[in-house]
């Protein structure tokens, strides 16, 4: 599997993303400044990592999205390469518009650090299928703007296309307000385009990875499976 | 030409910096505060030669950056 991840200037989960393809696939994804106006050829896979890029100026991911780099990752989407986005990545998806939506400040006003519960609600794609459906899973947040808005008709086109792939919950799995750490519309905590080649989300899969952080530090590995799965899916 | 452009939340989204700032006006005893939007003021020198090319241009801006239409209104006036 090839992978690349895009660096903006903010971006600072990138290391934690690489390191999580790597320990899934054995292999370190290529590192792209976002000055650069061309992908890898052949790519299989391209993550737009976690972090504030562009120190948030103007709205979450704006700028990036506006980026030259952007325009190479929108075409590559658009020819069905898979692409994830964490966290900041999310944020950038929805300002292109490869995924729907826009992510508002949290409505608690408050900037959220701490491991939130997830329920998988669609576990029938090529970063999901290592999940079973209704999964509860244990991932890092790390945001001030993870609050997913969109507006109804929106909202039944994603329920319909089965494009939700996780919603927050208590460490029950129920999906109410009481689970819901930053007010999303419908606990939504991630999304899928129509054809799911692209996923984004604000939790971070990649910081639950590292079996050097359970035990007494209290990590999460449920991370593991959906890097697993992409590579399950996208490799040759 | 100068284009001077507001940017504000659509009705019916949470503006949670709105709400910050109500609780701080409320706490600094102002009476009587109600709703609280927060914007954005832009303005942007043109070269354009005339208000309706700066306003035409402006708007293209709006949609393509300064605004998600998504969430956001916004309101052009051209000044000369």
């Amino acid at each position: 599997m090839k992978s690349a991840i895009v660096v903006f200037p903010g971006s600072n989960r990138e290391n934690d993303a690489a390191d999580a393809i790597e320990r899934a696939s054995g292999k370190r994804p290529a590192m792209v400044w976002h000055k650069d106006s061309e992908l890898p050829e052949g790519l299989d896979l391209i993550v737009l990592p976690g972090g504030f890029s562009y120190g948030d100026y103007l709205r979450c991911g704006a700028m990036a999205a506006r980026s030259p780099i952007m325009r190479e990752v929108i075409a590559r989407a658009d020819k069905g390469t898979a692409v994830v986005g964490v966290c900041n990545g999310f944020q950038i998806l929805c300002e292109t518009g490869l995924l729907p939506g826009v992510l508002l400040s949290n409505s608690g006003l408050k900037f959220i650090c701490r491991d939130v519960h997830l329920k998988v609600a669609n576990s029938q794609t090529m970063f999901t299928h290592r999940y079973s459906a209704g999964q509860v899973v244990r991932f890092p947040v790390a945001h001030h703007d993870g609050n997913y808005f969109a507006d109804p008709d929106t909202l039944k086109r994603l329920e319909d296309g089965d494009q939700i792939a996780f919603r927050y919950c208590t460490p029950d799995g129920e999906t109410t307000t009481e689970g819901n750490p930053n007010g999303s519309i419908g606990n939504i905590a991630g999304v899928f385009n129509a054809t799911k080649s692209v996923l984004g989300l604000m939790p971070h899969p990649e910081n639950a990875t590292d079996p050097a952080t359970v035990g007494s530090l209290g990590g999460s590995l449920d991370g593991k499976p959906m890097f697993d799965a992409i590579v399950d899916a996208l490799s040759k | 030409m100068k284009a001077k452009i507001h940017v504000t939340l659509k009705n019916g989204v949470l503006d949670v910096q709105g709400k910050a700032v109500a609780a701080g006006l409320a706490g600094l005893g102002f009476p009587g505060i109600g709703d609280v939007r927060v914007g954005r003021y832009v303005e942007i020198e043109l070269a354009a030669k005339d208000a309706a090319a700066a306003e035409a241009q402006a708007k293209q801006m709006c949609e393509k950056l300064l605004a998600n239409t998504v969430i956001e209104n916004y309101r052009i006036e051209i000044a000369g």
